[in-house]
């Protein structure tokens, strides 16, 4: 398969989010992909928006439905949720979207901090595959991938993104 | 070696004492503690990791607060909590530890918090339970404390994250404390090169020096230059026969005051296991003064305690 440009997929990404920010918004990067594409898009919307916008951090480690079959993920981040979480509109950002349990797991983190106004689900690629009634509202690129393969999004010391397919060989991975 | 601590794929399987804790372990458990501490900062203090799951705490001895902070720390992972005070009860009808803990299993138990008056008792229990339940000694004897270890060492990495670069002293009743023994191991594993014991002769193990520490017997000496102090605790309760002549002289030479602080880098940082003789071991001023880190322990134990429990009870799964 030819991989498209991540960097291009995340500007397919700025520009469907930019009109769904409003001043009541803040973003949530899901640790580490989606981290790594919140810190890009933040002063590329801050400019366009002209204002500050308020992000925090999940990796939602705590609240995986995998915690009975593998334990705790060895390096698990602490939470960074600096703004009250009541009345917000939250958009959730990630790398790829795949069963959908990551974004259940975050959800009900979120939720354990307050009451949102709305939870939106920003992706930079939906390959397809959810087992749970969510989906993404916004999407870089639509980007099937057989149960076998899994994407890896990597970031270089330049800040610049490389996206790859790698084959899940071990069975389990790739629950993302 | 066998290590009755880990499973066959080297993982925590019971938290009985640092001492033969690999590094990697102890690390993870402080790295995953930092994700807990921020959970008490929130309007829902509870994490749903240990739903469903019963955690038994055992105490043979007398603990309140040690009992309170892993009570806490497993009703914020949502366990279920059962507290017994086995020195008020059925031991003193004459039943035996395994039928104590048979008992407990019986019930369902996923996890025992064990405190004992003897050194040993968390490992002959760990011995005796079935492999999905785990055994966490809350302080065994003059044996080992080791979360009380741990949260000490969070703690000074929350202050002081150089811990290659940190002069540390522990001062008081070592020859009592399975506190200080706990300290020390996990000071060492962590690479801290200066470790420094202060106390009178009567109150140090005869072997110290071989557990890679400095011995003073005069603060002025110890407490010189010193990045972290660890008070201990004088406990007049494991004492049999005159180790000192009173608490007031004890005070008087090994009693941490304002002055003596002042010999000791003006950044350091105090701490005490808890709980406290005021004006025994540790002067109010020093106690309540702005170097202390001594209620922040308090805090940070329940984020620690809530990592062990939370490594502890993940990946069983058959």
């Amino acid at each position: 398969m030819k991989l498209p440009d991540p960097e291009q997929l995340l500007e397919n990404l700025y520009q469907q989010l930019l009109p769904a920010i409003d001043e009541n918004t803040v973003l949530v990067g899901i640790y580490t992909g989606g981290v790594w594409l919140m810190e890009k898009l933040l002063p590329k919307l801050q400019a366009a928006l002209g204002h500050e916008l308020a992000f925090g951090k999940l990796d939602a480690a705590m609240y995986r439905d995998d915690y009975a079959q593998r334990g705790l993920k060895t390096k698990s981040l602490p939470a960074y949720i600096p703004f009250d979480v009541n009345g917000k509109h939250i958009i959730l950002i990630d790398d790829i979207f795949y069963t959908g349990r990551t974004t259940r797991a975050v959800m009900n983190e979120l939720f354990d901090y307050g009451r949102p106004a709305s939870i939106q689900l920003a992706v930079l690629i939906n390959r397809g595959g959810a087992q749970l009634p969510v989906r993404p509202d916004m999407t870089g690129a639509d980007l099937p991938l057989a149960a076998q393969q899994s994407f890896e999004l990597s970031m270089n010391t330049q800040g610049r993104l490389h996206l790859s397919v790698t084959d899940v060989t071990n069975g389990v991975s790739g629950d993302v | 070696m066998y290590n009755p601590q880990l499973n066959a794929q080297g993982q925590l399987q019971h938290l009985l004492s640092i001492e033969g804790l690999p590094k990697r372990l102890l690390i993870d458990i402080l790295d995953t503690a930092e994700s807990f501490v921020g959970v008490a900062e929130r309007e829902v203090k509870k994490v749903p990791l240990l739903r469903g799951k019963t955690v038994c705490n055992i105490f043979f001895e007398n603990s309140t607060r040690t009992r309170t902070t892993f009570e806490i720390a497993a009703k914020r992972l949502s366990a279920d909590v059962l507290n017994l005070n086995v020195s008020t009860s059925s031991q003193s009808k004459g039943e035996t530890i395994l039928d104590t803990v048979n008992n407990l299993i019986a019930m369902h138990a996923d996890m025992f918090v064990v405190r004992h008056q003897q050194s040993g008792a968390a490992h002959f229990i760990a011995q005796h339970v079935p492999p999905h339940i785990s055994v966490i000694n809350a302080g065994d004897g003059r044996h080992a404390h080791p979360t009380q270890g741990l949260l000490d060492v969070f703690t000074i990495r929350k202050y002081k994250p150089e811990m290659h670069n940190l002069r540390v002293a522990i001062v008081g009743d070592v020859l009592h404390s399975r506190v200080a023994r706990s300290e020390i191991h996990a000071l060492t594993t962590l690479g801290v090169p200066e470790i420094r014991v202060i106390a009178p002769r009567t109150l140090l193990p005869t072997d110290v020096e071989k557990l890679g520490v400095q011995v003073y017997h005069d603060m002025a000496q110890g407490l010189k230059d010193v990045d972290v102090v660890m008070m201990l605790r004088l406990q007049n309760e494991r004492m049999a026969g005159a180790l000192l002549p009173s608490t007031q002289e004890f005070f008087q030479t090994f009693g941490l005051t304002p002055e003596r602080l002042a010999l000791a880098k003006p950044d350091a940082i105090v701490m005490h296991p808890g709980p406290m003789n005021r004006g025994v071991e540790i002067d109010s001023a020093v106690a309540d003064g702005k170097q202390s880190v001594i209620l922040p322990q308090v805090t940070y134990g329940i984020a620690v305690r809530m990592a062990v429990m939370a490594i502890l009870a993940g990946g069983n799964a058959a």
